[in-house]
């Protein structure tokens, strides 16, 4: 007779900043069934906004999460306005796009930190999460803070960006490239992680699209689904980038569309500052009419939606929030079955649940000073990569040439 | 095919089981069906139209129970929102998680903060609200006030 065990993980994994819990069911190591239970997180927000004013709501639901603190208000924002229709001024439109971009960025940089650390890659959690403080600098640069920005609001933007602040932007988002593409490089070659990931935990294009799978999730198993493109808001429309499809759906795919999404951000956010407009920020919406409107923006996990009713009052009476985990979450019924245990991490990993984790991380002594220099982690990463290389018997990584970056 | 086209099919094919249409802005289309009707209809929509199913809301007005199901067709940037009034004493309607997987949370969710019966759903448990929360409160009704007795007492609090 075959013996079913079960194993929980969750709610309070250590592992897993937020609570969710999954049950899976194995059969000796393979997986054989999952469930997945939600809510111990629900805040009522949709209620909440209830109660509020159109612009106190952008406020509230800026804090659904701090990852997406941008996602949420831009897709709020566009319900607004879709409910007359609109259109918001160019120049908040780029503006909105930088921000928008930006918080892409930091959110897939965090993802891959993680991933590596799920994967027991502590030197790629370490050097993506530096890499990370990097974006975090910009956007305080432009918004005056790392998260939460609080650059929304329904016909525009609340604040400006000033020009005197470019150079040092773009000076910034130039440095993040040789990073990124040594990143790129070593995730092309390390024959570790592509043991770990390759054909792992691999969503179907048909299960994609029953599942209604968004973002980098669908995008990797080749499902061409994306809000920027397809509605052509902010000023993706003007900018040249390109929409980045894989079509193999296993984390290792998911991992290099994350990566390449990344490069396409950069050049979006080098087109807005280069030819942002002048301008107005903020069309003055005095009154929101009765009706309804409709806003999606792709965060970095995928498609936000909110849905808003007026009934000319000054706060909604229906607001719906659909973060895209909602869609990515039930993936995982198709994608974790038949896998082994050891490989269930990575995999419900993978679709990028929304982890909330926002705190700043450098390693320091009592007096402040960096204990660990960039040199030293090279060195880490280097003796890591030598033992790799003893284990498999390969002779040469492109990680040994970190130091003419 | 383009978005004439498709609401032209729509229209034509399901004539009988569509109430109003709404053509809101480009990018935006309503329309109300009977809610008997709602499988058929969202099924040709997802497998034949090819679009695809963002999500459903649901709301409590005046009259009725309603519910909102989001199709994305994708290349030429529509959102068509198929409506559907139930009646607010016994909201029922046929469960759309058999023809699609994406359906199945969202009806759970329903369900639990609305009250909606879903036909035919193989799941219908809660999803986000706690086992504690007393049975028959649907926070996201109407009537229901955010200091509900029998819901505060139920979570141990006074």
């Amino acid at each position: 007779m075959k013996k079913t065990t079960i194993i929980p993980i969750g709610p309070y994994h250590p592992l897993q900043e937020e609570p969710e819990f999954f049950r899976l069911k194995v059969d000796g190591e393979k997986v054989i069934d999952l469930e997945v239970e939600i809510g111990y997180n629900h805040r009522g927000i949709e209620k909440l906004s209830e109660r509020k004013t159109f612009d106190q709501s952008t406020f509230v639901i800026e804090r659904i999460c701090g990852i997406c603190s941008t996602s949420h208000p831009f897709a709020y924002t566009r319900a607004v306005e879709d409910i007359f229709p609109m259109e918001v001024p160019p120049r908040a439109k780029y503006i909105r796009t930088i921000i928008g971009e930006g918080e892409r960025i930091h959110s897939h940089l965090l993802w891959l930190g993680l991933a590596g650390h799920f994967l027991g890659y502590n030197t790629v959690y370490m050097w993506v999460w530096k890499l990370r403080e990097e974006i975090n600098d910009i956007m305080e640069i432009l918004s005056g803070n790392r998260q939460s920005y609080a650059m929304f609001k329904p016909g525009g933007v609340r604040r400006d960006i000033k020009a005197e602040d470019f150079p040092a932007v773009l000076k910034k988002l130039e440095s993040i490239v040789p990073t990124l593409t040594m990143l790129k490089k070593a995730v092309e070659s390390d024959p570790v992680l592509h043991a770990r990931t390759k054909g792992v935990g691999i969503l179907t294009y048909e299960d994609a699209i029953s599942y209604s799978a968004l973002g980098p999730t669908s995008r990797a198993s080749g499902v061409a689904r994306d809000v920027r493109k397809d509605t052509k808001i902010g000023a993706y429309a003007d900018a040249d980038w390109n929409m980045i499809i894989t079509k193999n759906g296993d984390v290792f795919d998911k991992v290099v569309v994350r990566i390449l999404e990344m490069f396409e951000s950069i050049k979006i956010m080098k087109f807005c500052l280069k030819n942002i407009p002048d301008g107005d920020i903020d069309a003055d919406i005095t009154s929101v009419p009765p009706g309804e409107g409709i806003g999606t923006y792709e965060a970095p996990r995928g498609e936000t939606f909110h849905y808003v009713r007026s009934d000319g009052t000054n706060s909604p009476v229906r607001h719906k929030v659909r973060a895209p985990t909602f869609m990515n979450l039930p993936t995982c019924h198709s994608t974790v079955i038949g896998q082994t245990v050891a490989d269930a991490s990575i995999i419900l990993a993978a679709i990028d649940p929304c982890y909330c984790c926002t705190e700043r991380m450098a390693v320091v002594d009592p007096d402040g000073n960096a204990v660990i220099s960039g040199r030293e982690l090279v060195e880490m990463s280097r003796k890591k990569s030598a033992f790799i290389k003893e284990q498999m018997g390969i002779e040469k990584l492109p990680l040994d040439n970190i130091e003419s970056l | 095919m383009t978005r004439e086209e498709i609401l032209s099919d729509i229209k034509t094919r399901f004539q009988n089981d569509i109430i109003d249409d709404f053509d809101k802005s480009p990018a935006r289309v309503y329309i109300e069906v009977q809610p008997r009707s709602i499988v058929p209809i969202s099924r040709y929509i997802f497998k034949e139209l090819g679009a695809r199913f963002n999500i459903a809301s649901g709301l409590d007005t005046a009259e009725n129970i309603e519910i909102l199901y989001h199709f994305t067709f994708e290349p030429i940037n529509l959102l068509l929102s198929v409506r559907v009034k139930l009646d607010k004493n016994s909201p029922e309607i046929d469960s759309l998680s058999g023809e699609f997987h994406a359906a199945n949370w969202i009806e759970r969710e329903m369900h639990e903060l609305l009250g909606i019966q879903f036909k035919g759903h193989p799941n219908l448990k809660r999803l986000l609200l706690s086992d504690a929360w007393p049975e028959g409160v649907f926070p996201l009704r109407q009537d229901y006030s955010e200091w509900d007795k029998k819901a505060v007492r139920d979570r141990g609090v006074k």
